[in-house]
């Protein structure tokens, strides 16, 4: 992206805030439909994350399916699921205390470890054409991807004939 | 390309550990599907980073993240059909009163 690099520093900056805070908010709240609306903005910023990266086709993708297709099912099932401005319950102390402990020693083992090795230097290249992008997905040489692209394809049909199955009123 | 990798990085261990927090926590079935999401969610930027910086004249993590979201995607919808079917029968969706099974 031809952007000033101040411009994208700030940029970054502030994805990187409302990620980092929108998705630690939505798994403390207690509101279920607010986590759905915080992990909308987390997923929203990532499509900002990749369309910084110049991967354009994948924030679209990001955006589409994501926030466009899979935060509608949530909200929906949501307010099947629940009444409106109800609270869910959270495990209780021993658990959250487990979490906490589970999540931040994680955090903490892959953070030592990421900073601490040495990266190789990073190469700077011009970004792909969806020209290219869409030779990759639908050729067979090597490095193509055509037969993902159908077993993908097969798995979504699967998964709607089964979504109907398992969802149909008996 | 002014900003390291490492940040990005950062950033999707945050969302990362979020979601891991949250899926240990939460009873509700629905919270512990949106913190899969995340986790998902930041295991995409992941490799799209690392394809990125480390190897910008392919795209293999690129392709990997598309059909990683199509996947989370069939994931997610097949998820909240069981679910929905779940509270249909026993009207609440916390996992740890799901103890009875049809048979």
């Amino acid at each position: 992206m031809e952007l000033l690099p101040l411009a994208q520093q700030v940029i970054f900056y502030l994805l990187a805030i409302v990620i980092v805070v929108c998705s630690i908010l939505a798994v403390t709240t207690r509101r279920i439909l607010r986590a759905a609306t915080y992990l909308l903005f987390v997923l929203l910023s990532t499509a900002g994350i990749y369309f910084m990266l110049d991967y354009t086709f994948l924030g679209s993708v990001q955006i589409a399916v994501y926030a466009g297709g899979i935060l509608v099912l949530f909200v929906f099932s949501i307010l099947l699921t629940s009444k409106p401005g109800e609270c869910t319950d959270e495990k209780d102390k021993k658990h959250r205390l487990l979490g906490l402990i589970a999540a931040i020693a994680g955090a903490a083992v892959s953070a030592y470890a990421l900073l601490t090795y040495k990266w190789p230097e990073s190469i700077t290249h011009e970004a792909q054409s969806i020209n290219d992008i869409g030779h990759a997905l639908i050729g067979m040489d090597k490095f193509q991807y055509l037969l993902p692209f159908e077993a993908v394809s097969v798995l979504l049909l699967a998964c709607i004939i089964a979504a109907i199955m398992i969802a149909r009123k008996r | 390309m002014e900003i390291p990798m490492i940040y990005y990085i950062v950033i999707s261990l945050v969302m990362f550990f979020a979601g891991v927090y949250g899926f240990i926590t939460r009873k509700n079935m629905l919270m512990m599907l949106i913190s899969i999401e995340l986790m998902l969610n930041a295991v995409d930027i992941n490799f799209a980073v690392f394809n990125r910086f480390l190897f910008p004249e392919q795209m293999e993590g690129m392709i990997f993240s598309i059909f990683a979201i199509a996947i989370a995607a069939a994931e997610t919808a097949i998820a909240i059909a069981i679910i929905i079917n779940i509270y249909r029968h026993i009207r609440n969706i916390d996992a740890d009163k799901l103890d009875d099974m049809k048979y």
